[in-house]
């Protein structure tokens, strides 16, 4: 057994929420430098322009790239031989309260979804559990802004609706979207399952590097074909027309029930922050 | 280019205003969100007087975060506006004339803004950190308990956004669009 102390999680865990939230990471800058120069509507070449120098502003003044700081979404990854000197949940937790408060980000958490009234101190973070072989503790700190979270869709298809059900769910969800979610978005999509891992499979879609396709061809190309179909809309950045709607489409699938196909996507904005640390 | 936009924002400026229209606001603007607007409406529900002076004023839909010591404030872009539709109606009714944001809003949004001679503006979603330069001074002037959703008075100097409904209703999101794509037939 390897034992990792709960206050090393918690350090890691501050750490990344305010690194996470300040940095736009490399794939996504990297995704909005080359759309930026295969744009040609004016006012979305400006728009990127200026989401471009905004996130240059975050980096180097260490200030959020949006003010939606989220709410802390923690994957761990436990390997089996690994034990915590304490409770894991309160080491996350500790960790968000310390990143939001000495980070200074926005407390956007309430403690009760119909009374709502603010926790004060972004906690309690959305924790993710996996367990896995090894002696390796695996934590992504994923901050999840709401305005896109709140376009997201989940609908069980039928069988029978098969790849063209997916793909016309896929772009409309995005096309109902619209302006909202602020894009150019990414879009996480998941694929079978049931109705609740369906939609953690869209989540963790947004984890995944942009830059890279689903391991698949068949699932890389469905990727291709409904990223071409989402930027054939016209959206454009922050919905006033142009290419630039979706950097990328992610997809992550699994096994389903014989009379099943469930289908999610989760909306990310331009923001896809997630940062990650092996302990 | 860009226009020139002063608070107080009168039916005259708002009405010379088109949707398409870039322009950059200077003077005195005020916050409001989700909670913030649910306890305004309450308070012109029952009649009684609203922490600030609403005739002709801009809201600018935004939680901001924390200002870091010697900041006037954190980053601060707009929040989706579609959740204030409940409210902005009656807010409009009262005499607010500009609302800054992002997205979509209702049809009865709409309606009550060509009524009341009210412009709706867009703001970058997701560029907090660039808007934020605008901002010269924040302070708390209602609801303090609500944290980042509390009313604050904001200075802002040139603050740049884009008339997305103006005050005849006309708006930038479908034309927008619409334009973009019957520019790639031609």
């Amino acid at each position: 057994m390897k034992t990792i102390s709960a206050e090393m999680i918690t350090r890691e865990v501050r750490r990344l929420c305010i690194e996470a939230n300040c940095r736009l990471p490399e794939d996504v800058k990297a995704a909005l430098g080359n759309f930026r120069a295969g744009e040609k509507w004016p006012c979305a070449m400006d728009i990127l322009d200026r989401i471009i120098e905004n996130y240059e502003i975050a980096e180097n003044e260490c200030v959020p790239i949006c003010q939606d700081t989220g709410v802390a979404c923690v994957f761990l990854t436990i390997g089996q031989e690994v034990c915590v000197d304490g409770s894991i949940a309160d080491a996350v937790n500790e960790g968000v309260r310390q990143g939001y408060r000495d980070g200074y980000l926005r407390k956007s958490v309430v403690g009760d979804p119909l009374r709502r009234v603010n926790t004060g101190d972004n906690t309690p973070a959305m924790i993710y559990y996996d367990i896995v072989p090894g002696d390796r503790l695996e934590i992504t700190v994923a901050p999840k802004g709401f305005g896109s979270e709140n376009m997201s869709r989940i609908k069980m298809l039928k069988p029978s609706d098969g790849i063209e059900g997916v793909k016309e769910f896929v772009v409309s969800a995005v096309e109902e979207a619209g302006p909202n979610p602020c894009p150019p978005i990414v879009v996480g999509v998941g694929i079978g399952g049931t109705f609740d891992k369906c939609a953690l499979l869209a989540k963790r879609a947004l984890m995944r590097d942009i830059r890279e396709r689903n391991p698949e061809p068949f699932y890389a190309e469905l990727e291709n074909e409904l990223l071409e179909r989402i930027n054939a809309l016209g959206i454009g950045p922050q919905g006033l027309g142009g290419r630039t709607t979706a950097l990328a489409v992610n997809i992550e699938t699994m096994p389903t029930h014989i009379a099943g196909l469930p289908v999610a996507v989760n909306i990310n904005c331009h923001v896809t922050r997630h940062k990650s640390t092996t302990l | 280019m860009a226009k020139h936009i002063t608070v107080p924002f009168t039916k005259e400026q708002a009405l010379s205003l088109k949707s398409g229209d870039s322009v950059l606001i200077s003077g005195v603007i005020y916050t409001a969100r989700d909670a913030a607007h649910k306890r305004l409406t309450e308070l012109l529900a029952k009649g009684e007087e609203l922490p600030f002076d609403v005739k002709d004023s801009i809201i600018y839909y935004v939680g901001p975060t924390p200002a870091k010591p010697g900041q006037p404030i954190g980053s601060a872009g707009p929040t989706t506006s579609y959740r204030m539709d409940a409210y902005s109606p009656q807010m409009l009714a009262s005499g607010q004339r500009g609302m800054i944001g992002k997205g979509k809003r209702s049809r009865e949004v709409i309606e009550a803004m060509k009524e009341n001679h009210a412009v709706y503006f867009a703001a970058i979603g997701g560029a907090g950190a660039l808007l934020s330069r605008c901002v010269q001074s924040a302070e708390v002037v209602a609801y303090e308990d609500l944290g980042a959703e509390a009313v604050r008075r904001l200075t802002v100097k040139d603050f740049p956004a884009v008339v997305v409904i103006d005050a005849e209703g006309t708006n930038l999101y479908e034309c927008g669009r619409a334009n973009y794509l019957s520019s790639l037939e031609g």
